[in-house]
């Protein structure tokens, strides 16, 4: 019931109309749902998490481990919200959950009658035959919390970044004086709380905001509410003060989980702040001092307290006298809230005194005050237990463990905490333990015989309080939570494109035209390319360009080839390896000048090969005069390939010579072609579709213009748009390896057919000791070969296995493709000893089917390389 | 997440800086043995304690410095110069 006057927290000219259950209630500006539900006498207010029993508010804070509600917003809802903690707003909708048909009256109550079956651990032992997944569907649909709407959450969360000084967390007292005192010698104060905050000369007060977690280097992760919106901040402070208080303990006996049980704290404060007492007639239950100011106040306002029961006094009359009252108020005591003082590496120690942990030795730039270090008043005489019957008294009164669980865990042994919180889940609510923490502990000990302060408490972890993921995703949610890289060109995407990640970036699959299948797009795609002319973006190729007088000899060292007798103006295909002698990265490599190369990697390569190659030069090599240049995303580069590619580009107007003779496979020149502005290209002749073909890099911003250009002026030649698919069928008929496909993390230039070339070599390169390792010699190695089925329309699927006579596997294949220029299936494998068993025929098995295959060369079509020349 | 101090951006979150194993192994040339190129390649002391490593600010500055830290406490006794040599562990 509401009092007709006082309430700190209130504003009476503001009533706010909500809902609770479908039933409609009133309460004021101020209040929270737990305190409105209490002003209108709504006693059970949820079911237990394992019992379902009918459950009260229990607590006033962050604390509540019983009053679980969901809150619904048109189409979304928010399960497992402490009503404790719900702002109340006009118009609220709130409803009870874990409960069926209603909360009053919930038909899995029958759990209860249950309950000698269902001890902690129950279902390890129970529901072992014949297995656990037969039963654990239905009975994690009797468990539970709340339930979320199963669609999207259509809010978006922020984040921030902060820096101060001194970081107070908690508001109270302690906090308050911690947080001006340092204010008053001029620090940069922030003043973090759960709940409301005063305003403070020269502090910046965070309201509504919870820290969660606590972590190195005194950085602190917190969650503002801000109505229904949720913020998450990082602040990294100088100094920490935790202010952060202390939590009362229930005590535990008989049924003290049964609505009309609450902390006495929790009365007090319902009282002062909201003006409410939840019920006619109180009486208290205490093992200390703290409750005494809150009778009185109580009797100040006309409540009856019926009776004051002090165990440190009553404890002979405890079972025979009958009292009457609709609240009992329960204090054991008070645990200070350490638990992030703990996550940020501060030790606590078991004080005797207060019967509780308190702050022990802490590392730099952390401190506690007030309550948190210990500063609380009360003569506390701890009482772990009462007399009766164990499986009614509560330990943790969120996932419904009792004394008897903490002692079948003893009795079989599971005498450490960390164990005990395992088997019996105490502490491993969503509330985190914060009423049951010393209490199990103590019990434990009680049973084992032990010290509360040797039996220790568990790890504290974050987060302190429960955090949504929307509020960790922040903006990252929908189109946000993976970002792709978009190529310079975007004519792809509305002319057919179909987009796909590849290594990051949004490419083109293949172009789809009406009436057309995918297969036939990439047929055709594919025949453009062999026969007339393709026009392919491969923008996102990775593009390094390392000038200085030592670039030779820098290059030298990370490739496999040898990079100093490269000309001006030629290219050379080249690998490099890691120490370990793997294949990293391939790719055409250039010399523009004497002093200036240009290193080509693969899409998926740029980034990391740049930062491979910055920490030889800044850490190995540093004699060296070399400077290293990503362009990847400067330069786009447009290829024209197949064999009428230069008419095409010659008609583009650019300032090279393009003729056989004066510009010949791979080579590369610079010059300007003819567009607005008379950019600057760079084109190379390098192949990897196996036709002629001018690989064009220009400036990004033009890309879009050079694209529509060559378009237009291939028009007659039929100049077709070219995807990765269609690409990947051309590299397989050439026979062309891909690292990282036809290549994994033990593969070397040996084993794809590289030892007569790297032989030539004089000097030593990245990796290249690993080569001469004796596994790396070894015969029966998984070598990169050709492979043609006997059938000539049988696909191979990538990953099938070659088998031996005894079906062993002996190697897999690795790229495949049925080829629409030859006409017939073509495959890449990696074979034991493949090298030397060219023209063998091995079995490859498909779904438990032999396949007949053919070892062969890997150059299926134009094994010559005229067709490259052109 | 800790604080590194990059020697040329200042104090700086961790999720910045990339990792680089153990700092001065020295590569041994092409005619070493195997056992010697095995303990370049795969050999790490893996201290409990002092412990001198490399780190890249990947997300700053992108250079490449030494980094003098304890693997029990994580707490980083100092930072140093990429040219400088190993600290004395003793000093």
């Amino acid at each position: 019931m509401r009092l007709a006057e006082g309430g700190t927290h209130i504003d009476r000219s503001r009533p706010l109309s909500f809902t609770f259950d479908g039933r409609a209630y009133q309460g004021f500006a101020g209040d929270t749902l737990a305190s409105a539900l209490l002003a209108n006498d709504v006693r059970v207010v949820a079911r237990s998490f394992k019992f379902h029993r009918p459950r009260g508010v229990f607590g006033v804070g962050l604390e509540e481990p019983s009053a679980l509600v969901t809150i619904v917003r048109g189409p979304d809802r928010e399960p497992n919200l402490r009503a404790t903690e719900v702002q109340l707003s006009d118009g609220l909708v709130a409803c009870s959950q874990n409960a069926w048909p209603s909360v009053r009256f919930d038909l899995a109550a029958i759990n209860g009658w249950l309950a000698p079956l269902l001890p902690a651990g129950f279902y390890h032992k129970t529901f072992k035959w014949p297995r656990w997944s037969w039963y654990e569907g239905a009975i994690r649909r009797t468990a539970g919390l709340g339930r979320i709407a199963g669609t999207a959450d259509a809010t978006r969360e922020s984040k921030r970044f902060h820096h101060c000084d001194v970081l107070v967390i908690g508001a109270g007292a302690a906090g308050r004086a911690a947080a001006e005192a340092a204010a008053q010698r001029g620090a940069d104060v922030t003043l973090v709380d759960s709940g409301r905050i005063a305003t403070l000369p020269n502090v910046r007060a965070l309201p509504n905001t919870t820290a969660i977690g606590c972590y190195e280097d005194r950085l602190v992760a917190a969650i503002e509410r801000i109505g229904d919106r949720q913020r998450l901040w990082k602040i990294r402070a100088a100094e920490i003060v935790f202010a952060t208080g202390a939590t009362e303990r229930p005590l535990v006996f008989e049924n003290n989980d049964r609505p009309g049980v609450m902390l006495a704290s929790a009365v007090g404060a319902y009282l002062e702040r909201y003006a409410v007492v939840p019920g006619r007639n109180v009486a208290f239950f205490t093992n200390n001092d703290s409750v005494y100011p809150i009778a009185e106040a109580l009797r100040s306002r006309d409540v009856v307290v019926s009776t004051i029961v002090d165990t440190r006094r009553d404890d002979a009359v405890l079972d025979s006298r009958r009292v009457d009252c609709d609240v009992l108020a329960v204090s054991g005591g008070f645990n200070p809230n350490l638990q992030l003082f703990s996550q940020a590496a501060g030790k606590l120690r078991y004080d005797e005194k207060l019967a509780a942990f308190i702050p022990g030795e802490a590392p730099p730039g952390l401190r506690c005050v007030g309550a948190a270090a210990g500063e609380i008043d009360g003569g506390v005489a701890p009482r772990w237990r009462s007399p009766g019957n164990p499986r009614k008294q509560w330990v943790d009164l969120q996932y419904d463990v009792t004394v008897a669980d903490v002692e079948l865990a003893a009795r079989e042994g599971f005498s450490s905490v960390e164990h005990l919180k395992r088997y019996t889940s105490v502490g491993m609510a969503p509330d985190q333990g914060k009423t049951s923490d010393v209490n199990a502990l103590a019990l434990l000990g009680e049973i084992t015989g032990r010290a509360i302060g040797d039996v220790g408490t568990t790890t504290f972890r974050p987060p302190y309080h429960p955090v949504t993921i929307a509020a960790l995703a922040g903006a990252r949610t929908g189109s946000l939570a993976q970002r792709y890289r978009r190529l310079p060109v975007a004519w792809h995407e509305k002319n057919g494109g179909v987009m796909e990640d590849h290594s990051g970036w949004l490419r083109a699959a293949f172009y789809r035209r009406d009436g057309e299948s995918e297969a036939q797009a990439i047929a055709r795609e594919v025949r453009a390319a062999r026969f007339g002319a393709a026009l392919f973006d491969s923008s996102s190729l990775g593009k390094i360009e390392v000038f200085g007088r030592d670039a030779a000899e820098f290059l030298n060292r990370l490739y496999v080839n040898n990079v100093k007798t490269l000309a001006p103006g030629r290219l050379r295909y080249g690998m490099m390896l890691g120490e370990n002698g793997v294949i990293k990265d391939d790719g055409v490599f250039g010399c523009l000048a004497p002093d200036h190369y240009l290193v080509c990697t693969s899409s998926s390569g740029a980034r990391d090969v740049a930062f491979w190659m910055e920490e030889w030069r800044q850490c190995e090599w540093r004699e060296l005069d070399v400077r290293i240049v990503p362009q990847t995303a400067q330069w786009a580069t447009l290829t024209v390939s197949g064999p009428k590619s230069r008419e095409i580009v010659a008609r583009l107007g650019v300032d090279i010579d393009l003729s056989a003779q004066a510009f010949p496979h791979m080579h590369v020149r610079s010059g300007s072609v003819a567009l607005k502005g008379d950019p600057q290209v760079r084109v190379r002749r390098a192949s990897y579709t196996g036709e002629m073909s001018f690989e064009i890099d220009i400036a990004a911003e033009h890309a879009d213009l050079l694209w529509s250009r060559l378009l237009e002026l291939g028009a007659a030649e039929n100049i077709t748009p070219l995807g990765m698919e269609a690409l990947d069928v051309l590299r397989v008929e050439k026979g062309f390896l891909e690292v990282g496909v036809d290549t994994d993390g033990e593969t070397t230039p040996l084993d794809v057919g590289w030892g007569e070339a790297i032989a030539k070599k004089p000097e030593d390169f990245l990796g290249r000791r690993s080569l001469s390792r004796p596994a790396q010699q070894r015969a029966d190695r998984l070598q990169l070969v050709g492979l043609q089925p006997e059938d000539p329309q049988l696909f191979l699927p990538v990953g099938v296995h070659a088998v031996d006579d005894a079906g062993a596997p002996i190697g897999h294949v690795t790229s495949s493709c049925v080829s629409p220029t030859l006409n017939r299936s073509v495959a890449m494998a990696r074979i034991r000893g493949g090298a030397k068993r060219s023209g063998e025929v091995i079995a490859i098995d498909i779904d438990g089917t032999r396949h007949r295959a053919r070892i062969c060369d890997r150059a299926f079509y134009d094994p010559q390389g005229a067709r490259l020349n052109g | 997440m800790k604080r590194i101090d990059c020697p040329w951006c200042g104090p700086r979150a961790e999720n910045e800086f990339t990792w680089g194993g153990e700092a001065h192994i020295v590569r041994p040339g092409l005619s070493c043995g195997d056992g010697q190129w095995r303990d370049y390649l795969f050999t790490r002391s893996n201290p409990r304690g002092a412990h001198q490593e490399r780190w890249c600010h990947t997300y700053g500055c992108a250079q490449w410095f030494h980094v003098a830290r304890d693997t029990l406490t994580h707490r980083i006794e100092r930072v140093y110069a990429i040219d400088e040599g190993p600290v004395d562990a003793t000093g």
